[in-house]
């Protein structure tokens, strides 16, 4: 039996209500039958000090992406990853995690690749639940592992990459979601934040900056969908059938924004360039621009 | 020239290593999370003038440090004394670590602790080597905060 969306009218604006639960129907629905709650954080240690009670832990580095190759986990490393949290194909994932939920978007976009269908994020993440005072425990859950298929992870429609970002300057209209000192060149990486060995500051020529933390609300949860619009429609200049593409520094704050653009304001073809900047940043011969305006695209070179 | 002396793991340091290597997987993590909760509060002349700590801009959470060298006895220790926000445990638990084995430590030996220190923690297979940085950025400060205070000495 599926799992019911949250009725809450908070989120029916927006275009894919199902991709949001409030922090009230996940503690009425946690212990549902098919349900899954993943806590998905920057930090590695966070999920060990408290999380919510039935909570598996999902960490960016050290289970979604190769340990190897800079890429993702294939089919198969997904499936042993899925059978081990005791997650079915069919199961209602429920993500959360800390910073306004990066992580947490980024774990559901990297579900998304490999075709998890009922994949939801907890609107205002981790430290709503805490702020509102929710239970959380150290307990770790025991769950039987499950037979998850191993399904071949599809990248095109909703991943970019640099060849693909490349060829479509100037055609494609692309989101730089980073600081504003990082998008104009600045600095190379977010202030607070450690430099990630990037040679070379600025933004992908074309590129609009809307800093990632303009989706967000102060108690982290997602913006109200008119003032999405009023910001991505209205300041931005996309439009509701636009094919978009939005990058960060490595693709975790941009799956923040890939998340408002695909599932509160519906468009139906966004990619995020997890490449990003730490890719572009270092490639020779790469155009570049800096300072606050966006600039044109160069044509390639020979 | 003390920050010129051979590299030398002190056997505090040693010994959490040590206690690393005999563990893994979730055990680890669990052994970090102590080194983190263990971390000592700020004497209060450092918790009201948090501007005397020097930022760590490495790390991904902000963490700030200040080391003390003690002239007085004939061979000078130093206390290390760091701040790090609950929000970020593994920042606090590498914190928990430096602190657990060079606080009060002679200086000669802090000095002697290899740079790669991070490296030899085996804990990268739980945190991955990209969140190691920011122990090795820590690492150095406190070493380079050792050396100016014996220099002017």
């Amino acid at each position: 039996m599926p799992v019911p969306l949250d009725p809450d009218p908070a989120l029916a604006p927006y275009a894919h209500p199902g991709r949001l639960v409030s922090t009230e129907w996940l503690a009425a629905h946690k212990d549902d039958p098919g349900v899954v709650v993943v806590e998905s954080d920057e930090d590695v240690l966070l999920y060990e000090t408290g999380h919510i009670p039935g909570a598996v832990k999902v960490d960016w580095v050290m289970d979604l992406n190769d340990p190897v190759t800079r890429d993702y986990v294939d089919g198969a490393g997904f499936a042993k990853l899925m059978s081990t949290k005791g997650i079915s194909r069919d199961s209602t994932v429920v993500i959360y995690g800390d910073k306004s939920n990066w992580w947490a978007a980024y774990a559901l976009w990297v579900f998304t690749l490999f075709g998890h269908e009922d994949v939801r994020l907890l609107n205002g993440g981790r430290a709503k639940w805490i702020d509102e005072g929710r239970e959380m425990t150290k307990q770790v859950p025991q769950r039987a592992a499950t037979d998850y298929p191993v399904v071949e992870r599809v990248d095109a429609p909703i991943r970019a990459y640099q060849s693909q970002v490349l060829a479509t300057l100037g055609h494609v209209p692309l989101i730089d979601v980073r600081s504003t000192p990082e998008y104009t060149g600045a600095r190379t990486h977010m202030p607070e934040y450690p430099q990630e060995g990037v040679l070379r500051g600025g933004h992908i020529p074309g590129a609009v900056s809307v800093p990632w933390s303009r989706a967000a609300a102060a108690d982290g949860t997602f913006k109200p969908r008119a003032e999405l619009e009023q910001i991505y429609f209205g300041e931005a200049g996309l439009h509701a059938d636009d094919d978009v593409i939005a990058y960060c520094r490595i693709g975790e704050r941009s799956s923040h924004t890939w998340f408002v653009l695909t599932h509160l304001l519906g468009l139906p073809n966004v990619r995020n360039y997890d490449g990003s900047w730490t890719e572009w940043g270092n490639t020779v011969r790469v155009p570049i621009a800096q300072g606050e305006e966006p600039g044109a695209a160069p044509p390639v070179p020979a | 020239m003390t920050n010129n002396a051979p590299a030398r793991m002190p056997d505090g340091l040693q010994s959490i290593i040590d206690d690393f290597a005999s563990l893994a997987g979730q055990d680890k993590l669990q052994l970090l999370l102590e080194f983190a909760e263990g971390l000592p509060p700020l004497p209060e002349r450092y918790a009201s003038h948090p501007e005397l700590l020097e930022p760590v801009p490495e790390c991904q959470s902000p963490v700030f440090l200040v080391v003390e060298v003690d002239h007085s006895a004939p061979k000078p220790t130093a206390r290390l004394f760091f701040s790090a926000p609950p929000e970020a445990p593994t920042t606090r638990g590498f914190a928990g670590i430096l602190h657990e084995g060079l606080d009060g430590r002679p200086v000669t030996e802090i000095l002697a602790v290899p740079a790669d220190f991070a490296l030899e923690l085996p804990v990268a297979d739980v945190v991955s080597p990209l969140r190691l940085r920011g122990l090795s950025a820590m690492l150095a400060r406190v070493k380079r905060q050792v050396a100016e205070q014996m220099g002017a000495a």
